[in-house]
């Protein structure tokens, strides 16, 4: 018996790099590598030295969770967030240390694992729900209320196949967020289907974190762990750099993204390349047209975003996200979608331009997230390649408030008024 | 709110709710999990859920549906009455042919595509055995569970033409229950070991279909037993299909002779794969998610 809902004690997971990056062993690779092992043995050699690099996703993690508590883990890609859900949820085993947990535990990693496309939506909801560890009794009783929040009623007997991806998603969630379990692990899954059904995803979650249950909640979205979290815990290569109400976590984490952003970006190493690394992002910029120094632009003013990289690629596009300081995305720019106005310029080299006319940016500190493409594959990607102060100016005739104000972004519009 | 607290009537009450165990994770070495009884039963509902999964999907979508459960064996059982009983004239212990060859193959399909399907189950659930906790064994479990069904309808189908040829099966019809369960447990420790041996390797994907037709021909299908010289015969029975095909036949043709011995080493080597199978998969599943 323990009073903690969670607790754990220098919880490690190491991964042997040689395997994770091949990521598929033959029998072939492992009958020479046994050979290699003994050989190695026979020669006097240790066995470690036959064996590749460990990478320690956790390590030496220790720490409790109290019943009813609501925490957010927050960090980079590959902090070793999922990694501990994943050993939380039982998936897989630590190589170290251990994990107490004390309740049913119900894990919602990704919505829709385990939907089977020749089922229909009738039967995929005793399947997930039973997937998910939910009785068959539990299932019936609950049964109208999960169909009713996916809304998807006159389609429980199609096959879930021939549904759009919003209504299986839907369905998904509902399944899901009608688990109950004195343990909720959540990962990434608010951000399914369209708006309206976001805004009541995330009232049901809001419901379960304040029904007194304990919620570890996983989500790059800094607002709705603010929103639904009391307490933050900051991973950092597996460890934990931060332990706080979640405010303060979100405050440490936003500066580590500074921090990362201004090391050289070729020596980060949380970046998505997905092993096509032809080219590399190596510096990303925003300037403004008029002068001033880096990353410092005016509202309302021209400003170009800049990125190099280590290759100019036959086909390379370049996909700029827009985030405001609580990590919110305010804009995508895309340059796979295309507009007369675009240009190629063989004269440029290994470089990007953006250029975003009359920035129509509230003041405030932003940030980019760069993914690279190029020969058709996403070569990299950086969260965080860059940050910049947006300076109060004049958008389209109209000054930016100085500070403070709702919002990020000035739309055009027009006034109509009585005289 | 109120939805969310309110207690349900319906829901059976949760020993966890009274008294919440706590779980201790930690890395295990050993045995323990697959042969863990209690988490088994924990899981039972989802060990239903994937059994009943596997029999709905198996023939959605097809024109013929259940019909391929009888084609299988039945095609099977045309061509080789034509090549081996015919054309070779190989002898069919004084029976007709056409009956000597399904009485075996209704086996031999059952176990051939609890083969096939099962040793691929963990790794075309991969997206579940990477997302979602459970007993693992379940997938190649409820492929051999849901065969059943096919199993089923088929051994009707052999009843309905032996008694068309005018034979009538013996007291040893009794016995068909104990040579299924034979069957199951030699087919449940190769495809509890070969999914897993799968998740690391997927050399298995391509060895399974060859190794399907060596061992169909390894055993008495297309011909008698009785047609190996002793010792040879009583020692080829640790091929555990050797008992249940022969055994198949005693007991739904009606023959005189019982392959006891044969049954007998079967069920012995059947327990041993069983337990061979079962004891690799549990060293193995605490890593299935790491390698799928």
């Amino acid at each position: 018996m323990s009073d903690f809902a969670i607790q754990t004690s220098g919880l490690g997971k190491s991964y042997d790099l040689g395997l994770s990056r091949r990521g598929y062993g033959t029998l072939r690779e492992s009958v020479v590598e046994t050979a290699k092992g003994s050989l190695g043995r026979l020669a006097g050699r240790g066995r470690k030295q036959a064996r590749g690099d460990t990478l320690w996703a956790l390590k030496d993690l220790s720490i409790t969770v109290q019943p009813g508590e609501v925490v957010g883990l927050i960090g980079h890609n590959g902090a070793g967030k999922s990694t501990l859900l994943k050993i939380l949820s039982r998936i897989v085993e630590p190589s170290d240390g251990w994990a107490d947990v004390t309740g049913r535990t119900g894990a919602l990693l990704e919505v829709g694992t385990g939907f089977h496309p020749e089922l229909t939506g009738r039967e995929n909801v005793f399947l997930n729900g039973a997937i998910l560890g939910m009785r068959r009794a539990e299932i019936r009783a609950r049964f109208d209320e999960i169909v009713a929040f996916a809304d998807i009623e006159r389609f429980l007997d199609t096959p879930v196949k021939r549904y759009s991806s919003g209504m299986s998603v839907r369905l998904a969630f509902a399944v899901a967020a009608h688990l109950e379990p004195e343990i909720l692990l959540v990962d990434e899954v608010l951000a399914v289907g369209d708006a309206a059904f976001q805004r009541k995803s995330l009232g049901k979650m809001n419901e379960v974190a304040k029904a007194g249950r304990t919620v570890i909640f996983v989500s790059h979205n800094l607002a709705i762990l603010q929103a639904l979290c009391d307490r933050g815990i900051l991973l950092e290569r597996g460890q934990v750099v931060a332990d706080a109400p979640v405010t303060e976590a979100i405050d440490s984490y936003l500066r580590t993204l500074e921090q990362a952003a201004d090391q050289d970006l070729l020596e980060r190493t949380d970046r998505d390349s997905r092993g096509y690394d032809e080219s590399l992002i190596r510096r990303v910029e925003i300037h403004d047209l008029e002068g001033g120094h880096a990353d410092a632009v005016v509202a309302g003013r021209t400003a170009t975003v800049v990125i190099e990289t280590t290759a100019a690629l036959p086909m390379t596009e370049c996909r700029l996200t827009i985030l405001n300081s609580l990590g919110h995305p305010v804009a995508t720019l895309d340059s796979e979608v295309s507009a007369p106005v675009d240009s190629r310029d063989p004269e440029l080299g290994p470089r990007i331009e953006c250029e975003l006319e009359g920035l129509p940016l509230l003041p405030g500190r932003y940030r980019i997230d760069v993914v690279l493409k190029g020969k058709r594959q996403i070569q990299d990607g950086l969260q965080a390649a860059a940050f910049f102060d947006v300076e109060p100016g004049v958008v389209r005739d109209r000054p930016t408030p100085i500070s403070g104000s709702d919002g990020d972004i000035v739309l055009a519009h027009r006034w109509r008024l009585p005289a | 709110m109120d939805q969310l607290t309110a207690p349900d009537p319906l829901r059976e009450p949760e020993p966890a709710a009274a008294a919440p165990e706590t779980l201790r994770l930690q890395a295990t070495s050993g045995f323990s999990r697959v042969l863990s009884p209690r988490e088994l039963w924990r899981y039972r509902d989802l060990a239903f859920q994937i059994a009943a999964r596997d029999i709905t999907v198996r023939y959605r979508q097809t024109a013929l549906g259940a019909a391929w459960a009888i084609l299988q064996p039945v095609g099977f059982m045309v061509v080789f009455t034509l090549f081996f009983g015919r054309v070779a004239g190989i002898s069919s212990d004084g029976l007709p042919y056409a009956v000597f060859s399904l009485a075996g193959l209704v086996a031999w399909t059952y176990f051939a595509n609890g083969l096939l399907l099962g040793s691929e189950s963990l790794v075309s659930n991969s997206a579940l055995v990477s997302k979602i906790y459970f007993p693992r064994i379940f997938m190649p479990a409820g492929v051999l569970a849901a065969g059943f069904v096919d199993l089923g309808i088929s051994l009707v189908i052999l009843f309905v033409i032996v008694f068309a040829a005018g034979l009538v099966p013996s007291a040893a019809v009794l016995m068909l229950p104990l040579l299924i369960a034979i069957m199951v447990a030699a087919a449940l420790g190769v495809t509890a070991g070969l999914s897993a041996l799968n998740v690391r390797y997927r050399d298995v994907r391509y060895v399974i279909p060859f190794a399907i037709q060596m061992w169909l021909f390894a055993t008495p299908i297309a011909y008698p037993s009785s047609l190996i010289g002793e010792p040879w015969r009583t020692l080829s029975a640790i091929n555990p299909m050797v008992g249940v095909v022969e055994g198949f036949r005693w007991a739904t043709l009606g023959t005189a002779d019982a392959p006891l011995e044969l049954i007998g080493i079967s069920a012995v080597s059947a327990l041993v794969l069983l337990v061979a199978g079962l004891a690799y998969f549990d060293r193995v599943e605490r890593t299935f998610a790491d390698y799928i």
